[in-house]
């Protein structure tokens, strides 16, 4: 830490002495989110739920919130992680509970788990999505999945802050399959959005890779491969994050240890 | 018909504007509702969220049983086309309900270049843009804020001018609607209007006839109907204490201009700044008290998890209890890296000990400061009365104990003004940047100097002034710049910061116009005008070509609105609006000004009739309040144990 000058005051802040990880959702409306978005409403969620958290040093001190793999504006989630530092120990399940009731309806809080052992980024390298595909014929989709399955690399290309990317989009695809029905692929349906009654769905393992490859890559890499360009927008949630393990599952990053706090 | 908009969401740019579900949002039952308001803010969700205005009257209106209040905000124009293109109305982000199904649509207007978005609502809710063509179902177009002052431009758009503090007229709106339609609607929309031009503070702008003279300015304003005043009179809330609004601010869920917890700490200013509308229309000063300020700002840090609070008025450290408030404040949260702002502050009012208790627990930002005026003449005649000496002075003192920055703002084309008022900024900058050397030993001081186009506003003495045309403000603020730069040592820690002068013509046009600005406003709506505050889509030359076309022909012109100054038997187009203060008084102000003379604070001086007290039947309210600041166990609900892995299955219910 800086040697404090005169006139100025210290930053008192206490020390990190535990870190708790946390799952949680991004649900319905509040998909359009961003990550800073999701990231400012943390930080005021652990205020009004007097979480301990640890401050950084310095004369604008930022809550200790350790983020990793936000899913994208406009993707839902049931999975997403943050580490919160705080300056003494405190049952998880307790915090779960508090800061769940002081985050805003739609960032639920799954999982909670004291940080020990490997950190969270060496417990994720992939993701499972269900991507709902209102208004496209589920024959179509297969067909357009098998053909993009069949190459072994498809590269799309995004503006990114950094400029444009050429992403390869088959590369990180571990898995790969169309469903009908939503309510069958394990994804609770979407209020409403369907314009028509017709609607595809696609369960998908990606492979983290830099920079990701969203949901939306993967239907750009279906566009480049067999045309499919869905009517109406997509609407993609991310079912779970963790490590790949050799029958393509996704080991859970909480460990063993984790409290659960919804069912 | 949210999933109408689900649809169009991942098509724009930051949806999450538009989806609503921001912490202490309420969503009343719309079937037990009786009087359905939509409150707007005509401008980006970013900018109109954090208003205090519209947070204040949403609390206020869904309190009561009978009654449900929704917010909409202006959409940006990538929704707007795709809305269009696929017949999405206008909605509210609470409820995702069409606009037009609304019995009431207030739309608070701090500024008047909010216009062109109120249009851009309208049309795209389905209501007719004239008032005189909207029918029984349509809902009651309420215009609310300072603008509303002079709803004149905007006569044809609205159905009603509310006056005055918010708080307690709404009701009053709310149970006029309520009767009418428990008793089966009577008199169609014609009869309602009739009503509220009989509410107290309620302008209803089609019940009265204007008519024009030969020389283009107004002969005279006649009510239509022997049920409707002649003039309306503002409305004013006393004793703040009794509305601690809002109690659960709202809590963006996106990025806005204001990420922090507001508390209003008075209302009203007696300052006399003559360029001040806010502080002219809404007198007298009334104070919330000690105890009820910190009640406040302990229920909005509670309810929000803000890490800022601001301590709002006209000029906030000119509360009679200022500096118990800040260290009160300041020992409460301790600790908690919860700071403190006063976004108003005065360089006399200011001392070291306020801005020292005021970031003690939080950031250090910069200190801002407003002579307004670069010279001693012109802040006079501005009644501004900030000495250079005090000034330096204080600036001296805060970088001395450590303060780094300071921002000054001013504004150029002031009545009178010559060049030389405005480079005397330069010397001060330059004075500033020294003083602030020597007293802190260091060289890295900063200073900017911030600088707007001055536009007279109506209620002010300087109603009657004329407007400095753009291109001489222009010129005047090059000359600064040079005269900044002649001391490149000096100049290279001084920042410069103003806008072109065009804009502030237009809100000049629009401050002080009269009706048959409405249609100017209108074409440059219909010739694509939208988020007329923002540089990139304000057009200078859309607004020109259109006061060309629609105001020559009655042969009046922009400049006539703008640059061309009153004679004092000129009937002003709200001169039937009463904002408490005597004409007169505001004549006698004027022409004190023109003289350079300067005016008291009547808080510690005694009256000098501005008329506000009598004639709107309210006093001064300021302290001692005899309260005191009761200090808070800070509640922690999570207790300090060592983490248990063992249970699990806890549902947090939320």
């Amino acid at each position: 830490m800086a040697r404090v000058r005169p006139g100025e005051a210290a930053n008192p802040a206490a020390p990190t002495v535990v870190r708790v990880r946390l799952r949680f959702a991004k649900r319905g409306r509040l998909r359009f989110l961003s990550h800073r978005d999701v990231a400012r409403s943390f930080e005021r969620a652990v205020r009004r739920a007097g979480v301990p958290v640890a401050h950084s040093h310095g004369f604008s001190p930022h809550p200790r919130l350790s983020w990793i793999g936000a899913a994208p504006t406009g993707a839902a989630s049931e999975a997403e992680y943050v580490e919160i530092g705080l300056t003494r120990p405190v049952d998880p399940a307790e915090l779960a509970i508090a800061l769940d009731s002081a985050l805003p309806e739609g960032i639920d809080i799954l999982a909670a788990a004291v940080a020990e052992g490997a950190s969270l980024a060496e417990r994720i390298d992939a993701s499972r999505w269900v991507t709902e595909l209102p208004g496209v014929d589920p024959e179509l989709l297969r067909t357009a999945v098998a053909a993009l399955l069949a190459e072994t690399s498809v590269v799309v290309e995004r503006l990114t802050p950094s400029g444009r990317r050429q992403i390869d989009v088959r590369a990180a695809l571990v898995h790969a399959e169309v469903g009908t029905d939503p309510a069958t692929s394990g994804v609770s349906p979407s209020t409403g959005t369907a314009a028509s009654p017709v609607c595809a769905t696609m369960a998908t393992v990606v492979r983290q890779t830099t920079p990701a490859v969203r949901p939306d890559d993967v239907l750009g890499a279906l566009d480049v491969v067999a045309g499919l360009v869905p009517p109406v927008p997509a609407k993609a949630t991310r079912m779970a994050q963790g490590l790949l393990d050799h029958r393509g599952d996704l080991a859970d990053p909480l460990g063993s240890d984790r409290v659960t706090t919804r069912a | 018909m949210f999933p109408q908009l689900e649809l169009l969401l991942p098509r724009v740019a930051k949806p999450v504007q538009y989806v609503g579900g921001e912490l202490n949002a309420q969503l009343g039952d719309w079937d037990s509702a009786v009087v359905r308001w939509a409150l707007m803010y005509p401008d980006a969700y970013e900018v109109g969220l954090p208003n205090q205005g519209v947070q204040i009257l949403y609390e206020v209106l869904n309190e009561r049983p009978d009654t449900l209040a929704e917010r909409c905000y202006a959409v940006w124009p990538d929704l707007e086309a795709l809305m269009r293109e696929h017949g999405v109305p206008a909605f509210t982000v609470d409820g995702h309900r069409p606009l037009g199904a609304f019995d009431l649509l207030g739309i608070s207007f701090s500024t008047e270049l909010g216009y062109t978005n109120m249009l851009t609502s309208l049309d795209l809710a389905g209501i007719p843009l004239h008032a005189v063509d909207r029918g029984v179902d349509h809902p009651v177009v309420v215009a609310g804020g300072h603008a509303a002052f002079n709803p004149e431009p905007i006569a044809a758009f609205v159905d009603v001018a509310a006056l005055g503090d918010g708080e307690e007229i709404v009701g009053d709106i709310t149970d006029v609607v309520r009767e009418w339609k428990a008793q089966g609607r009577p008199g169609g929309r014609r009869e309602l209007l009739l009503r509220l031009a009989a509410t107290e503070g309620c302008y209803v702008p089609s019940l009265y006839a204007v008519t024009y003279a030969q020389d283009g300015g107004i002969a005279a304003v006649e009510p239509v109907d022997e049920r409707v005043p002649r003039t309306v009179t503002k409305r004013t809330t006393t004793d703040l204490d009794s509305w601690p609004y809002p109690k659960a601010p709202l809590v963006p869920l996106a990025e806005t201009v204001h990420e922090r917890a507001s508390v209003e700490i008075f209302r009203g200013c007696t300052r006399g700044c003559r360029f001040c509308q806010a502080g002219m229309i809404t007198r007298p000063v009334r104070e919330r008290t000690l105890a009820g300020i910190g009640e406040m700002v302990d229920a909005s840090v509670r309810a929000t998890g803000f890490d800022e609070v601001g301590l709002l008025s006209l000029s906030s450290a000119d509360h009679s209890e200022i500096a118990d408030i800040t260290k009160g404040l300041a020992d409460r949260y301790e600790g908690t890296n919860t700071s403190l702002s006063l976004p108003s502050t005065r360089v006399d009012a200011f001392n070291i000990d306020l801005a020292k208790e005021i970031s003690r627990n939080g950031r250090r930002s910069g200190l801002t400061f407003a002579p307004e005026g670069g010279s001693e003449r012109i802040r006079r005649v501005i009644n501004k009365m900030v000495s250079e000496e005090d000034l330096i002075r204080t600036v001296s003192e805060a970088f001395g104990q450590g303060w780094r920055q300071v921002k000054l703002y001013f504004m150029c084309g002031l009545p009178t003004e010559e060049d030389s008022d405005v480079l005397e900024i330069a010397g001060m900058a330059h004075r500033v940047i020294r003083a602030g050397r020597e007293a802190s030993g260091r060289n890295d001081v900063r200073c900017t100097i911030s600088i707007g186009g001055f536009v007279p506003k109506p209620h002010t003495p300087f109603q009657w002034a004329a407007q400095c045309h753009p291109d001489v403000v222009d010129d005047r603020l090059r000359q600064l710049r040079a005269a900044v730069n002649s001391d490149r040592k000096l100049a290279r820690n001084i920042g410069m910061r103003y806008h072109d002068g065009k804009p502030s013509l237009i809100e000049g046009l629009l401050a002080r116009g009269d009706r048959r600005v409405g249609a100017v406003i209108e074409r440059v709506w219909r010739d694509g005008g939208r988020f007329d505050g923002w540089s990139e889509h304000f057009s200078y030359e859309r607004w020109t070509a259109a006061a060309t076309a629609e105001l020559e022909p009655s042969g009046v012109s922009m400049e006539w609105y703008t640059t061309r100054e009153r004679g004092q038997s000129e009937i002003l187009p709200w001169d039937h609006l009463d904002s408490g203060l005597e004409r007169e008084w505001l004549w006698d102000d004027w022409q004190e000004a023109l003289a350079g003379r300067e005016q008291d604070d009547c808080r510690w001086t005694p009256c000098f009739d501005c008329g506000v007290c009598p004639s709107t039947g309210t006093d001064i309210e300021v302290g001692p309040s005899g309260t005191a600041l009761l200090p808070l166990a800070v509640v922690n609900p999570i207790s300090s144990r060592p983490a248990d892995s063992a249970h699990g299955g806890v549902d947090p219910g939320g």
